[in-house]
């Protein structure tokens, strides 16, 4: 693929609000993971909350869209200077040339599950300030999304559970080499809901600890929310040497399993290879991979075994959801920010929580931090349903 | 402008039994008879998942299977693009009923079953397909959200795609609020070069700015493509069903629309 640019980017999530405060707490290994304490929740769990949430309401000329989702969206447009960077690249590009692709999971739906429990006790309908179109519906966040930054080109949502915001690249690929636009804010957001808790817990992957990816004792994912949007653009002009890129992207289906991944790891086999292909690179080019790395007992090994069989221990990898969670429909979106900034910062983050590490996964599985010149970073995200998807992120060669 | 052609077409709606079974109604050649969409399991899938299946996969499977079956294509072999509006609306109002009490006991299928893209991934273990598959939602304009991304896989990577629409009622209460008047579903194999099995070709343009819908001149499918989001793609099978060189207009929200010509092969 012809790279493209990565202008601009922003980060809300439990670690703090913009890239900087992910980036200290990468540094100082804080997690952002606690014991769950979210609305009635009952669950023996550790979550990674967005506490600056419960402060935020969206603008008022938007308030039917008024749900944790948009709200976290808001919050995380507001960082980084994004929001501001969108008014030049309106000015540049004009507001109907500007895409809008977003991942998401599950949406608004906590707005839906709330309004449930206040029924008509006569005719059973919903509450009168419940809407469903700017909330519930999976496209809200693209729609709210628009109408904040004032865009008006092509938009949709793909939701493909935890690959969304890492799919959304590709989609923005090809809306600027089809000329359908000229630039493309891609992006993702999820936040907290009963469905996702209460769900990932019947399936039994949910950790009673806090997740430590890639041990040999882990036992389930740690469920986060959080949100990031970058901005692609063309490489018209010359760049700076510090121009990030996004560089190749790869896409896959396991077919094998709704809720487990294909145990050698099939399906992330061909996304990273065609990640590798859509660069223009060989395995040897990667200079750091940001694993999926859920810390399911199914997730690691499947992952794992498709690294080592394309990499080796010659790469350094790690899982970052041990500070951020499971970000479900915004980990893509958000490790992707990760590995520009571990571009940037010449950083390779190691892995919180994680203690003992699987000694059936012969890869180069990092838990300390390190330095080092990173030019290349892939990042992996798996969804159920056997969605893959893997970038490559960083500098052009 | 991007160009593509169209190899096979599924359709499975109330009164519409199928893309070659409908041809003639979609033509304006024979009186539209609206009956119950004839939902039923998919011999695609084992039989576990067939259990599991909810209307979005039957509805997915159905125009899917007959699409690539007009192709003459193995299911394994095209990319997937699955659009609607809603996801398993039946599946995400018995969550929402059983998170509302105590004791919130999702089971692990309600759960799997509500990801926007189970039918997809039911797609993909039914069809032994490894290929990209992505799952969209835009609200009523899901259809031209799909038909665009399709279009770009096609012309961009040169992918041979099937897209799939689909899109069934919610029960109340939440139909109240989002009504969506019948199960139905639509599929197309688009590809960037004509084969022997192509039958229509389509250019289409992502146009800036409202424009006048292209409508059903029957009532009843126009009252089932505006009471659906999948339906919305109607239009287009109705040109293709009619052999004859057309002009179609679906709307993308009311910023934007597609504007397609649709030429016979």
């Amino acid at each position: 693929m012809q790279p493209l640019v990565i202008s601009h980017r922003a980060l809300a999530n439990s670690l703090g609000l913009g890239s900087s405060a992910t980036m200290d707490a990468l540094r100082t290994r804080r997690s952002g993971l606690n014991p769950c304490a979210f609305l009635d929740v009952d669950l023996e769990t550790y979550i990674a909350k967005v506490e600056a949430l419960d402060r935020v309401s969206v603008r008022a000329d938007l308030s039917q869209y008024d749900c944790r989702n948009n709200r976290l969206a808001q919050l995380c447009l507001e960082q980084d200077g994004f929001a501001d960077a969108i008014v030049a690249a309106k000015e540049k590009y004009g507001a109907a040339r500007i895409g809008v692709f977003l991942g998401t999971s599950t949406s608004g739906i906590l707005q839906t599950e709330l309004a449930y429990r206040r029924l008509d006790s006569q005719t059973s309908a919903l509450p009168p300030d419940f809407h469903y179109a700017e909330t519930q519906n999976t496209y809200s966040l693209a729609g709210f999304v628009c109408r904040y930054l004032g865009l008006a080109g092509p938009s949709f949502v793909v939701s493909s559970a935890c690959s969304s915001s890492a799919k959304v690249f590709a989609n923005a690929m090809r809306m600027l080499a089809a000329g359908v636009c000229d630039a493309a804010v891609v992006g993702g957001v999820d936040s907290l809901c009963l469905s996702t808790l209460y769900g990932f817990n019947s399936l039994g992957l949910v950790s009673r600890f806090p997740c430590k990816p890639y041990d040999a004792d882990r036992d389930g994912i740690s469920i986060g929310e959080g949100a990031g949007f970058v901005l692609i653009e063309r490489a018209t002009e010359a760049k700076s040497s510090d121009a990030m890129f996004l560089l190749g992207v790869g896409e896959s289906s396991d077919a094998y399993h709704m809720s487990t991944p294909h145990p050698e790891g099939l399906g992330a086999k061909l996304a990273m290879q065609r990640a590798l292909d859509s660069a223009g690179i060989a395995a040897t080019d990667i200079d750091y991979i940001n694993l999926h790395g859920t810390a399911t007992k199914s997730n690691d090994a499947s992952e794992g075994n498709a690294v080592a069989e394309m990499f080796g221990e010659s790469v350094p990898c790690s899982s970052t959801k041990g500070w951020t969670g499971h970000l479900l429909g915004a980990a893509g979106i958000t490790e992707a920010i990760i590995a520009i900034l571990a571009v940037e910062h010449g950083f390779i983050p190691g892995s919180v929580n994680t203690q003992r590490l699987d000694p059936a996964l012969p890869i180069d599985y990092r838990i300390d931090n390190a330095s080092g010149k990173i030019n290349r970073v892939l990042s992996n995200s798996f969804g159920f349903g056997g969605s893959n998807c893997s970038l490559v992120l960083g500098r052009q060669a | 402008m991007m160009r593509l052609f169209i190899e096979g077409a599924g359709l499975l709606g109330p009164g519409l039994d199928g893309w070659s079974a409908s041809r003639l109604v979609l033509a304006g050649n024979a009186a539209y008879a609206p009956a119950p969409t004839n939902l039923r399991p998919s011999d695609m899938l084992p039989a576990a998942e067939r259990r599991r299946s909810g209307v979005p996969i039957k509805l997915a499977l159905a125009v899917g299977q007959e699409a690539f079956l007009q192709a003459g294509r193995g299911t394994g072999t095209a990319a997937t693009v699955f659009t609607s509006s809603g996801g398993d609306n039946d599946n995400v109002h018995a969550i929402n009923t059983i998170l509302a009490t105590a004791p919130r006991e999702v089971s692990p299928t309600r759960f799997h079953n509500s990801v926007h893209n189970a039918a997809a991934g039911y797609w993909c273990i039914a069809a032994g397909s490894h290929e990209p598959s992505t799952s969209l939602c835009a609200h009523d304009a899901s259809f031209a959200a799909g038909l665009l991304e399709s279009a770009t896989q096609v012309t961009v990577d040169s992918a041979v795609v099937a897209l799939i629409a689909y899109d069934h009622p919610y029960p109340e209460p939440l139909n109240a609020l989002r009504p969506i008047t019948a199960p139905f579903g639509m599929a197309l194999i688009l590809t960037l070069r004509q084969s022997n099995k192509t039958f229509g070709a389509i250019e289409m343009d992502f146009v800036s700015g409202k424009a006048e819908e292209t409508r059903m001149q029957d009532a009843g499918l126009e009252a089932l493509r505006c009471g659906v989001p999948a339906a919305r793609g109607l239009p287009l099978l109705s040109a293709l069903a009619s052999g004859k060189p057309s002009q179609v207009n679906i709307a993308y929200f009311n910023d934007n629309h597609l504007n397609i010509r649709v030429v016979p092969c």
